[in-house]
């Protein structure tokens, strides 16, 4: 097993290339462009293609293009990009093409900051979007989990037919962690019966598009991408739970929001409290589940974002009133220390040893 | 008796919806005629654009992806970027190339993308119902400058062509017009001209075909072919603005 030393960002980058990945197409903005200065350097030595788009609306088209022919193709971005890069998204996800899209957000609302921010839960999970649309979002806490995390986008973007999000943020995406990439296994992409290749004159020409003018069929549609969207929400929540069993608080946080929670969790156990913590990898399909199953010993959850509170109402529809939902948030590139956490915990738990 | 005139295998046999009179009509048979001529059809991707156009797909005989409004050229980068081999066209009216696409068509005739653009221009949004467009000609009455475009307020219309051609990614640009069975002949020959440049990998291609709306401009189809020329003609004068020599090798 071979170690290196790199920034979240520039392993996002290696492993797309591992994960298939040919076509990048994308805009500079701060703080992601590790990713396009990777990739305009290493794309060209596979016979890749690096693009430097005119703008985020240009490169989520590009990507669409470069889609419907049947490569594996991403973009990057961060927050205010992905903003400009939703109307595309909307028609990725109807037009069901394959990519993969990161986004290393930073704090907003507007222009914002460029200092790590988790206010972009709503837009990776509610989409900003037009219609009825979901996309799957990953999220990573750790350097490694981001390779591993960006190969599995491109294969549930091709198993799925749909664009796939990595939602990562500027902390993550610069610091830098030990990885490795000696364990990537590809699968064998699936055919891509569908994909635009000129019809060689011995098939009908074939076509991709969204339009539906007859209400009765762009509903019939509607319905058949939802059955999609709900055979991904079954197969493919992921979490990770920690010393949750005889938790009587748990925290709930995701990405590097979630090596703080658990930092402050470690601290609370030392003192003697029972805490643990539930950290969603997927933010949509949002794991319901563990929330669903905590212990009756526990009597709060508290969420803990890089945001003035957005994964917290998914939280509250998952516990669904069984249990009170806390939140703690700190926002704008500002970032909570584990000791603020402690600090809420036990304001929460009042003292009450257990 | 021999046949002198058939349908190209360029068009599929559906009926088209647009309007009477409306020239896109001839200008897909000008595509599909090109295409089929210089033997491209089985080997070319076509990006139909938000207009009237947007069902082009249903038309013309060849692989199509629809595109967001304004948004085909970035496409058009995309499937070429993958498949340089593959001939690839966007076929885009006046309201998605010259307004809400101007950046698309801007950075992809500046990176010198080997596409061909067939750019429709009838100085109007026909699909909407008339609304003025960048195109729309000083005076003209149209639904959102009812006493007609004033360019103190609206400028002057945009000369898009002219402005390409000034990028030196641009290796052809050329302005025809469908108004007379002549001028139909050589908006062929300059399409055929910008696939060519496209097979010859020599860069980015636009062809500007002056069009008509007969609806949009409240005109019959007759007095809309005279008002053409006329009033369109004049402002938007045909021919080449960029020789293909002038174009960078690809």
């Amino acid at each position: 097993m071979t170690m290196t030393l790199m920034k979240g960002n520039e392993a996002l980058a290696l492993a797309a290339i591992r994960g298939g990945c040919t076509h990048f197409f994308g805009y500079p903005i701060t703080p992601q462009n590790e990713i396009p200065e990777f990739l305009a350097r290493e794309l060209p030595k596979i016979g890749g293609v690096f693009i430097q788009a005119e703008s985020e609306i240009g490169a989520v088209n590009m990507l669409y293009g470069a889609a419907a022919v049947g490569c594996r193709v991403m973009t990057s971005s961060s927050s205010p990009g992905l903003a400009l890069m939703q109307e595309g998204i909307s028609l990725l996800a109807a037009a069901e093409m394959p990519c993969v899209i990161v986004n290393v957000m930073r704090g907003g609302p507007g222009i914002g900051g460029i200092q790590p921010s988790q206010a972009d839960y709503f837009q990776m999970t509610r989409g900003g979007g037009n219609g009825d649309y979901r996309v799957p979002a990953l999220a990573p806490a750790t350097v490694q989990e981001s390779v591993s995390m960006m190969v599995q986008a491109f294969e549930m973007a091709d198993c799925y037919r749909t664009p796939v999000f990595i939602v990562s943020d500027g902390m993550l995406g610069q610091m830098m962690e030990p990885v490795e990439f000696d364990n990537i296994e590809l699968k064998e992409p699936p055919e891509k019966e569908w994909k635009l290749t000129g019809h060689g004159n011995v098939r009908k020409p074939k076509t991709i598009k969204t339009l539906m003018l007859d209400p009765a069929r762009l509903e019939a549609r509607n319905f058949e991408l939802q059955e999609k969207f709900q055979k991904i929400a079954a197969a493919e929540c992921s979490w990770e739970e920690y010393l949750i069993d005889d938790a009587v608080l748990v925290f709930t946080a995701y990405g590097s929001t979630a090596r703080i929670a658990r930092n402050a969790v470690d601290q609370l156990r030392e003192e003697g409290f029972a805490a643990g913590l539930i950290r969603p990898r997927t933010l949509w399909p949002f794991p319901d589940k563990p929330f669903q199953q905590l212990a009756s010993r526990c009597q709060t959850v508290l969420c803990v974002e890089m945001s003035c509170g957005q994964m917290v109402d998914d939280v509250r529809l998952a516990v669904n009133g069984k249990l009170p939902v806390a939140f703690y948030g700190r926002c704008g590139g500002m970032i909570p220390s584990p000791e603020e956490l402690v600090a809420k915990a036990k304001n929460i738990m009042k003292g009450g040893r257990q | 008796m021999s046949v002198v005139f058939s349908r190209t295998k360029g068009l599929t046999e559906a009926e088209t919806h647009y309007c009477p009179g409306c020239t896109h009509g001839i200008a897909h048979r000008l595509v599909g005629e090109a295409l089929e001529e210089l033997d491209l059809l089985g080997n070319t991707i076509g990006c139909s654009a938000v207009g009237c156009s947007i069902l082009s797909y249903n038309y013309i005989n060849v692989d199509m992806i629809e595109c967001l409004h304004g948004r085909a050229p970035a496409v058009a980068t995309g499937i070429k970027r993958v498949r340089p081999d593959s001939i690839v066209f966007t076929y885009q009216g006046d309201g998605d190339l010259a307004s809400i696409g101007t950046a698309e068509i801007v950075h992809a005739a500046h990176r010198g993308e080997n596409i061909t653009v067939v750019f429709v221009n009838n100085a109007i949004y026909g699909m909407t119902g008339g609304q003025m467009a960048p195109t729309t000609l000083a005076g003209q009455k149209v639904t959102t400058a009812p006493a007609g475009r004033n360019p103190v307020i609206n400028g002057m219309p945009l000369k898009v062509s002219e402005m390409l051609a000034q990028i030196p990614g641009a290796a052809y640009v050329e302005r025809v017009s469908l108004h007379s069975p002549k001028e139909i002949r050589k908006a062929k020959r300059a399409i055929k001209k910008g696939l060519t440049c496209q097979v010859e990998k020599r860069g980015f291609s636009l062809i500007e075909v002056l069009s008509t709306c007969p609806t949009g401009w409240g005109l019959s189809p007759v007095d809309a072919v005279a008002w053409l020329e006329a009033n369109m003609v004049p402002y938007y004068p045909l021919g080449v603005l960029k020789a293909p020599e002038g174009g960078k090798n690809v």
